[in-house]
């Protein structure tokens, strides 16, 4: 088959490879009908995450047609249209029970690694380093998704690809950002980042009952789409951030602020900025944290700051005072998808949010280096990538 | 064989050729079954001398020597490791007991076998190697523990105990693995240590993460990254995430 592999630091090829089989019982493989470039792909791509091998198979957005079922998956069949959800949860260990899947205990074989650089494992991930388990991820034509039983979601009525195809992660991760922030009437949200995520972070805060949501990017194109969902956009290179909420919050600052993706984030001050962006390219500390630390540093007092989306491993100058001294409740984590998708499907069969809004291009698998490009130098107005194989 | 265990397997005939020249008449008891090792020493099987519970054991036993070659005899060498599974305790001691099935998630283990109350471990090394060794079942409390010491024929004398309690809140059972171990010391044991070339607490980890696997799944998980499942050389040694043809 065809899959598009990582071979390096700012280089993927679509190769042939062999078709995934069955290994284990809870096993399916799933004919891939619609793909996406994930923003987190790119920080694979910009080679920020560790242990990832050449050839790797990327992607982890994924839906497609079961084409093939282990003996011990008893819910699917074939043909069965399903998304699949980015982590692997083996749904039956006690984080699993608590619906905590993406830290599930039991699905990455490649514990101890992860144990190095994170102290303990969270669950594997398709296509994301064998640190997270060194599982082929979903941009190629098979894939193969162990406990199938547990993860997808069969999509039974007559929704497009595109509508349903985010359930698989950028949807319930935008959605579980506003989730944590614990809206309540009158709150004002503050989302960094104006990507596919945070653009659906800021649906979701205004579908929980946010008064009003701010989101924070420095691509006109992309505040453009989060304004259609509802936004009041900032262009950090355009205002002071801090001045803005603390107008639009009449000195308060918002109730929550969500980090969408900050891993690589960018920043107005260049001085600041190459300081991170140096100890980061000599691999000192992993990831950039403007967005955190400036979504710490505007949050009221005993607000709740969430992190979602990436961070792989290290940060410098981490704002501990204004936690502390401030009250602020820090939330964060990789999302548990198969916890959301029921609910996200049923809103989406019911129309209060058509997911479809973040996609700019849609390109066959063939071109997913060109797209990758595209994507991570934010060309032609990029936002999001659908690929078909 | 393909060129990458050819080159293993004369590694680790040299190695072996070494150690028991070294080691003069204590090989009487260390026979090494490598296909290139039977071809020159013409005898098939092999008693490695470890004794354990966990298969990992018999390779951590061993391995130790690398991080501590000057460790005197008698002064041991302590391996520990624990995971909570989610299922009853006398489920979970029961499964571990019927230690034939072990191998299911010690996947250095070939088979396990018992006669008269002696249980009988055969396990794979690279390069084809086998190791062989008896240990002797000393404590046996059903749902709380088993001991267990290796028999008089160890090449490096051990003993180990697990130990089954309740984990709080119905959290599960928690598995302590306790192993104590007395190298041999010298070339010898150094020279078995790198062949079996693992790190031995991350073994004993390794066994315990896929026996917590099983017991909750059912199965031991696999990545095309990691067709074995959970194993520290596979850490080292990475294939790509991409099927296995």
């Amino acid at each position: 088959m065809k899959a598009n592999c990582w071979m390096g630091r700012g280089d993927v090829e679509v190769r042939d490879v062999p078709d995934p089989r069955i290994l284990n019982g809870h096993d399916a493989v799933v004919r891939v009908t619609s793909t996406a470039i994930c923003g987190s792909d790119l920080h694979l791509y910009d080679g920020f995450v560790p242990t990832m091998k050449k050839g790797d198979i990327l992607g982890h957005e994924f839906m497609g047609e079961v084409v093939e079922v282990g003996p011990d998956v008893r819910n699917l069949h074939v043909g069965d249209r399903v998304v699949v959800p980015f982590p692997i949860a083996c749904g039956r260990c006690a984080a699993c029970e608590l619906g905590l899947y993406s830290v599930c205990e039991n699905t990455n074989p490649n514990a101890g690694l992860a144990e190095k650089f994170l102290g303990h494992s969270p669950a594997g991930i398709f296509g994301y380093s064998h640190m997270l388990g060194g599982y082929p991820g979903g941009q190629a034509e098979y894939a193969r998704v162990p406990f199938a039983d547990v993860g997808p979601i069969k999509i039974e009525d007559g929704l497009a690809d595109e509508q349903v195809l985010f359930l698989s992660d950028i949807l319930p991760t935008g959605w579980m950002g506003a989730e944590m922030c614990e809206i309540k009437p009158g709150d004002v949200i503050a989302v960094w980042g104006a990507g596919p995520v945070g653009q659906f972070a800021v649906a979701g805060a205004y579908l929980m009952g946010a008064d009003q949501v701010v989101c924070i990017d420095r691509f006109a194109y992309r505040l453009r789409i989060a304004e259609r969902a509802g936004a009041t956009a900032l262009d950090y290179e355009e205002v002071d951030v801090r001045e803005a909420l603390l107008d639009l919050t009449a000195g308060r600052g918002p109730d929550a602020c969500i980090d969408a993706v900050g891993m690589e984030a960018h920043y107005a001050n260049p001085a600041l900025y190459a300081y991170d962006r140096t100890k980061q390219a000599t691999r000192l500390e992993t990831d950039r944290p403007y967005a955190l630390r400036e979504a710490i540093m505007n949050c009221r007092n005993g607000g709740i700051v969430a992190v979602i989306g990436v961070y792989a491993g290290f940060l410098d100058k981490f704002p501990m005072g204004a936690v502390m001294n401030r009250s602020l409740t820090l939330k964060a984590g990789q999302c548990h998808v198969q916890r959301h998708l029921k609910p996200l499907l049923a809103k989406i069969r019911e129309g209060d949010i058509d997911p479809s809004f973040v996609i700019t291009h849609r390109l066959p698998l063939d071109e997913a280096p060109r797209g990758y490009q595209m994507f991570r130098d934010k060309q032609d107005e990029c936002n999001k990538v659908v690929l078909t194989p | 064989m393909t060129g990458e265990h050819q080159r293993a397997s004369e590694r680790l005939s040299r190695a072996l050729s070494g150690a028991m020249e070294r080691m003069g008449p204590a090989l009487e008891r260390v026979r090494l079954a490598a296909p290139s090792a039977v071809r020159r020493f013409g005898r098939p099987a092999a008693v490695a001398g470890a004794a354990a519970a966990t298969g990992a054991g018999a390779y951590a036993a061993t391995r130790a020597c690398v991080r501590r070659p000057g460790v005197a005899p008698g002064e041991g060498v302590d391996l520990h490791a624990a995971v909570t599974v989610k299922c009853p305790r006398d489920q979970v001691y029961r499964f571990w007991h019927r230690f034939e099935r072990l191998p299911s998630f010690m996947t250095h283990v070939a088979s396990v076998t018992t006669i008269d109350g002696i249980t009988h471990w055969t396990a794979r090394g690279p390069a084809g190697m086998t190791v062989e060794w008896d240990a002797k079942i000393v404590e046996d409390l059903r749902d709380e523990l088993i001991s267990w010491r290796s028999t008089s024929t160890a090449l490096a004398p051990n003993s180990g105990t697990v130990r089954f309690c309740e984990a709080p809140g119905g959290r599960g059972t928690e598995v302590r693995v306790h192993l104590r171990y007395d190298p041999p010391g010298g070339r010898a044991g150094l020279a078995v240590a790198r062949l079996l070339g693992e790190h031995p607490e991350q073994q004993v980890r390794d066994d315990l993460r896929r026996f917590k696997q099983v017991m909750e799944t059912g199965e031991v998980v696999r990545s095309e990254g990691s067709p074995e499942g959970t194993r520290a050389l596979r850490q080292l040694k990475r294939r790509p995430a991409r099927p296995v043809r």
